[in-house]
């Protein structure tokens, strides 16, 4: 049962725990409105689990993972404007069969590189590829001449700012500032109603959990071990014999294709997408889940994910002017103060005591499941 | 792209995108140079640097409004004393944050980024909330308004001139205090080997302190000028903050004339595209053309030789 390949067994009963939690508690607790929010949420969790490679294990720090989101939601929104606008859909504009946006803009005919997206498989490889070539792009041209830390971290900002520019100067191509909105159906099959939501929802958990079991992976084996050696000491990997700048292009790439997963999730479950995922703010925000769940762990990342935008809503909600001063404090607090984040806190604090308690009455190990789960559900 | 316009016309299409480009390059040049200090010099991601940058061009409004109020007579010349204000200002909140924030960070760079990051939203907030969500426009005075007609088809805006004049004067003062200076040799001497200065009695904490202190300051006269040429509102800071780290890591992190010379080129650059296009383009090529450069000359413009 212990896999070691995948898990220990602390990991395991993690797993198990956050299993029953998506696919148990939340569907049975929350409304379909409530849920999409969560199924919204977790489209982050995925660069959240990206960046634990990324950044957590492999220490390269991008502020670009939105930019990766982005190609990811914008290759699955192409699909699926593509099949919005059939030509029965279309017929009142002056060039039907096109997307609403061009035929605004004066845009005749379907550009190019818009023509393969009529293709549910093609849009599949693309949105796990575009992002990955990229990914490999930008980590060759960096890593293969060392730059690193601050550096790459500032230049993966700037290709999140000129990607956004792109997308929002370029509006006859990619629907501008507004994005692309009203997403009807996936090969015929409605997604709008609440019944597609709840089965979007599931098969976005079963996604995030074969991320997950990549992510864990990739943790046990020895790449993970020479990712954390790298971060560590960089130099000793390299005098030992190691291509350094190949094993951070890997991490930077899973990484890139974690986030586009979740950019397409995102297409899906939400309806639209925008350039508002891609640029500089939305790609800080995801590296701040990562930080407030942990940067070490991979569940943490996820919690940490549900916590910060159940907190967000919430407070924006009924505090709107209170809630930037709450999450600027969130993010300074995290650093001062808990450099692991909540994984820290809980490998720190709760789960000694949870150790104690089992072994002083071993016949209740009921504990565990419970406070777990409250951990991960702060605010419904 | 040329055929439209006679020689002449493009003479002067150029001096005047090249004048606006000049106006561009004075606020690229007084923001980066606080961040050349602060990100260059000590390694800290400061993405606050915008917000203290907002924070002297609030303090500008306010003093103008002051001097509206109750010294009409002299407010052809509140601009100075408002510049002032705002360096004091933004420096002393500088100094706050390294003594709260800061200077339990120099260890770890990437999380400085986070936490000022967290810092930027607050002060946004703060602002948001004690001076409105609007933008705000400095009323300038009167000897402000107005153009220069250099020839028949050229004019320069005085303002801009002004703004420029200004850029000169501040780098110069900051090259003389870093360059020519016991504070300015202290500073240099912490940065390339923190213990040995400290172990020749120089006090590492407190220039810490001044330095991250001056690189605010000048954030805030940086917005200082800005009030001049355009107006603003609690987010106006974020704008420039990435084209202000491109500026820094362009022109080579250590060195003060690399990041002139790439503040230089990258406005000019900008605003001849912006002529010929549509902005949105001229600002995705020109990003584009410094990452590009960037990948293949990852020290930047001027690289400074120390041995690591």
């Amino acid at each position: 049962m212990t896999d070691n390949r995948f898990f220990n067994r602390s990991e395991l009963i993690g797993i198990l725990v956050l299993a029953v939690f998506l696919v148990v508690v939340l569907p049975l607790t929350l409304d379909v409105f409530r849920l999409n929010l969560v199924a919204k949420y977790l489209t982050y969790a995925f660069v959240a689990l990206g960046l634990v490679i990324c950044w957590g294990y492999g220490g390269i720090l991008s502020l670009g993972q939105g930019v990766f989101f982005g190609l990811g939601g914008y290759c699955m929104a192409m699909f699926l404007k593509l099949e919005a606008s059939s030509v029965e859909n279309t017929k009142i504009q002056s060039t039907p069969g096109i997307p609403d946006f061009m035929d605004w803009n004066q845009i005749t005919a379907l550009p190019f590189f818009w023509k393969p997206f009529n293709s549910l498989t093609f849009t599949i490889a693309a949105i796990i590829l575009v992002p990955g070539i990229f990914a490999w792009i930008i980590g060759t041209a960096m890593f293969k001449r060392r730059v690193g830390g601050t550096y790459f971290a500032i230049i993966t900002q700037a290709v999140a700012a000129i990607l956004t520019i792109l997308i929002v100067g370029q509006q006859g191509y990619t629907g501008g500032i507004n994005g692309m909105t009203d997403l009807r159906t996936l090969k015929g099959w409605d997604i709008r109603p609440d019944h597609a939501k709840i089965v979007l929802y599931f098969f976005e958990v079963g996604c995030l959990f074969v991320c997950i079991m990549i992510a864990q992976f990739v943790r046990h084996s020895k790449l993970g071990r020479i990712l954390v050696a790298m971060r560590e000491k960089e130099d000793r990997v390299r005098f030992s014999g190691y291509s350094v700048a190949n094993f951070k292009i890997f991490a930077f790439c899973i990484a890139a294709m974690f986030a586009a997963i979740g950019g397409a999730m995102f297409a899906l479950n939400v309806g639209f997408m925008s350039p508002s995922f891609v640029g500089i703010v939305p790609s800080i925000e995801m590296v701040i889940y990562t930080a407030v769940g942990g940067r070490l762990s991979i569940l943490g990342a996820i919690y940490g994910t549900l916590l910060v935008n159940f907190a967000k809503t919430s407070l924006s909600e009924t505090f709107p002017e209170l809630w930037l001063f709450g999450l600027g404090g969130l993010f300074i607090a995290v650093v001062l103060a808990f450099p692991n984040g909540l994984a820290g806190i809980w490998g720190d604090y709760v789960q000694p005591r949870i150790d104690r308690l089992i072994a002083s009455r071993k016949s209740k190990p009921d504990g565990w499941t419970d406070s777990s789960v409250a951990d991960g559900a702060p605010a419904e | 792209m040329f055929g439209d316009y006679s020689l002449g016309d493009l003479g002067s299409i150029f001096v005047m995108q090249g004048f606006a480009g000049l106006i561009l390059f004075s606020v690229y040049v007084l923001m980066a140079l606080g961040l050349a200090i602060i990100f260059g010099q000590m390694g800290v991601i400061n993405m606050a640097h915008g917000e203290f940058m907002i924070l002297g061009a609030y303090v500008t409004w306010m003093t103008s409004n002051l001097f509206q109020s109750y010294m009409p007579g002299l407010f052809g010349g509140y601009f100075f004393l408002a510049m002032i204000l705002a360096f004091l200002a933004s420096g002393a909140l500088g100094m706050l944050v390294e003594w709260v924030l800061i200077r339990h960070l120099y260890k770890r760079p990437l999380d400085t980024l986070l936490a000022t990051w967290g810092l930027s939203l607050m002060l946004q907030q703060a602002y948001r909330s004690v001076f409105g969500a609007r933008e705000v426009g400095v009323e300038l005075p009167q000897w402000m308004l107005g153009s220069l007609h250099v020839t028949d088809s050229i004019e320069v805006p005085i303002n801009g001139v002004f703004v420029m004049g200004l850029t000169v004067l501040i780098t110069i003062s900051v090259a003389y205090v870093m360059y020519k200076s016991r504070w300015g040799r202290q500073v240099r001497a912490v940065v390339q080997n923190r213990i040995m200065a400290g172990a020749v009695g120089i006090n590492t904490e407190k220039v810490d302190r001044y330095t991250y202190g001056l690189g605010c300051g000048i954030a805030g006269i940086a917005g200082s000028a800005f009030t001049m040429i355009g107006s603003t509102g609690p987010t106006s800071g974020q704008l420039y903050i990435v084209d202000t780290f491109l500026v820094v890591v362009f022109g080579g992190a250590a060195s003060l004339l690399g990041t002139i010379a790439s503040a230089f080129s990258i406005s000019q650059t900008q605003s001849t595209l912006e002529f010929f296009m549509s902005g949105s383009m001229a600002k995705v090529l020109t990003l584009l053309a410094v990452v590009g450069i960037l990948m293949l000359r990852p020290q930047g413009l001027f690289a400074l030789k120390v041995r690591k």
